[in-house]
């Protein structure tokens, strides 16, 4: 009987101990999927537009899968190309916006497409004060970028083209988290 | 101006093929209206200062008729990257991976490794915030693990900007039929929001600024990748 008892002990051990971990595979199973794998890249994005406006048709997709610290090498002069055709002020020598940047400052900064964000305090696109310091939903990042673009020195220049007049999204914000309005 | 609407002219035949162009809604071919197609980006301080918001949008332009069936797909990875140390490499990442249902995601973390590829193990996901992706017409599900806040669903696409007129002005000739090419935007009251009820789907992600660094300056980007 003792015997047995060993014997079923020993026996039991393993089933237990096979068991306990076939439930706990089971269990990990149920709560957790399996996610793993390679994941390679297909889009990117710091600044808003900047692939839109600054990249020519053909080197879209290969913008896409250059690495920030690679775009400016590649891509800098295509930039600073394609700005000087949108507003060719900027092809004047000394010509700058009202960052102070001429066309090759400029572009060297735009070309590397992150956005550059504090952890210090106030985020913002541009608020009349704070530059480039985060992107908030409420931002009008279309008429900073066009200022930037084809507003000159002081924001004076082309008017008609330096702001699209839509200041402001069709819903309101929220104060709290997820920030984003519902749909529609 | 002349010169600029004849430049402006050529890039339109480009633009115009992909039917609609903005922050970065359809920017390029290969992912142009594909389940992978980053819309657009948004970094900013949360309600909580001490904490940043990571906001990505996919699957721009749709209308409320076709977002109840719009989706994530499980394939594609929403990754935000982190740089803080200004040499436009990631120090950090924040993995948004759709499954059954649900929006997990992973980090800040640093990444196993930089660049095009990203790889997942499967303990990754142990410590990843989780949230079940709220349904259109739903209020908004929200999970949160380790001081990181998770959303991810259809929501109003917060962009704006009068796209309309912008490809009227770099169009050449007449397209308003006023008889007159278009030289400027339009005033006050007359410009109209494009994006206007139009919903994106979204991933909101807010982390404790002790998880990305601290403080000081980031660089930041938004990724899609696709599981091979």
């Amino acid at each position: 009987m003792k015997n047995i008892k060993i014997l079923a002990a020993l026996l039991i051990i393993p089933f237990l101990a096979y068991n306990c971990s076939d439930d706990d595979d089971m269990k990990y199973e149920m709560k957790w999927p399996d996610l793993s794998g390679t994941y390679v890249q297909e889009d990117q994005m710091g600044r808003p537009a900047v692939n839109t406006v600054f990249v020519s048709a053909a080197s879209k997709d290969m913008f896409n899968v250059t690495i920030p610290s690679m775009q400016n090498a590649s891509f800098q002069s295509m930039f600073q190309t394609n700005l000087e055709a949108l507003s060719p002020a900027y092809a004047n020598a000394g010509d700058k916006n009202a960052l102070g940047l001429d066309a090759a400052a400029f572009t060297g900064v735009l070309a590397t497409d992150v956005l550059n964000v504090s952890l210090d305090g106030t985020t913002t696109f541009y608020d009349g004060t704070n530059v480039l310091t985060g992107r908030n939903l409420s931002d009008d990042v279309i008429t900073v970028e066009l200022l930037l673009i084809f507003g000159g020195e002081d924001f004076s220049e082309n008017p008609g083209l330096s702001d699209d007049n839509v200041d402001a999204n069709d819903k309101a914000f929220l104060a709290s988290f997820p920030y984003l309005a519902s749909p529609w | 101006m002349r010169k600029l609407r004849t430049v402006l002219g050529l890039g339109v035949l480009a633009v115009a093929s992909y039917f609609v162009v903005a922050a970065d809604h359809i920017d390029a071919p290969e992912v142009q209206g594909g389940s992978s197609d980053i819309t657009d980006f948004y970094a900013f301080q949360g309600e909580d200062t001490n904490n940043m918001v990571f906001v990505a949008n996919v699957q721009g332009l749709l209308s409320p008729a076709n977002t109840a069936s719009a989706s994530f797909d499980e394939s594609v990875m929403i990754e935000f990257n982190i740089d803080s140390d200004n040499d436009f490499v990631e120090d950090y990442v924040i993995q948004a991976i759709p499954k059954n249902g649900k929006m997990y995601v992973i980090g800040p973390k640093m990444p196993t490794q930089t660049g095009l590829n990203s790889m997942v193990v499967a303990s990754d996901i142990e410590n990843a915030a989780v949230t079940n992706i709220t349904p259109y017409g739903a209020n908004a599900l929200i999970g949160s693990k380790n001081g990181v806040s998770v959303f991810a669903g259809p929501r109003d696409d917060p962009f704006f900007m009068d796209f309309a007129r912008y490809v009227q002005i770099v169009t050449p000739g007449d397209d308003d039929g006023d008889g007159m090419e278009e030289g400027a935007f339009l005033p006050d009251g007359m410009a109209s929001d494009t994006f206007a009820g139009t919903n994106v789907m979204s991933v909101v992600v807010e982390v404790p600024k002790s998880t990305i660094g601290g403080s000081g300056t980031i660089n930041t980007w938004v990724e899609s990748k696709r599981k091979q």
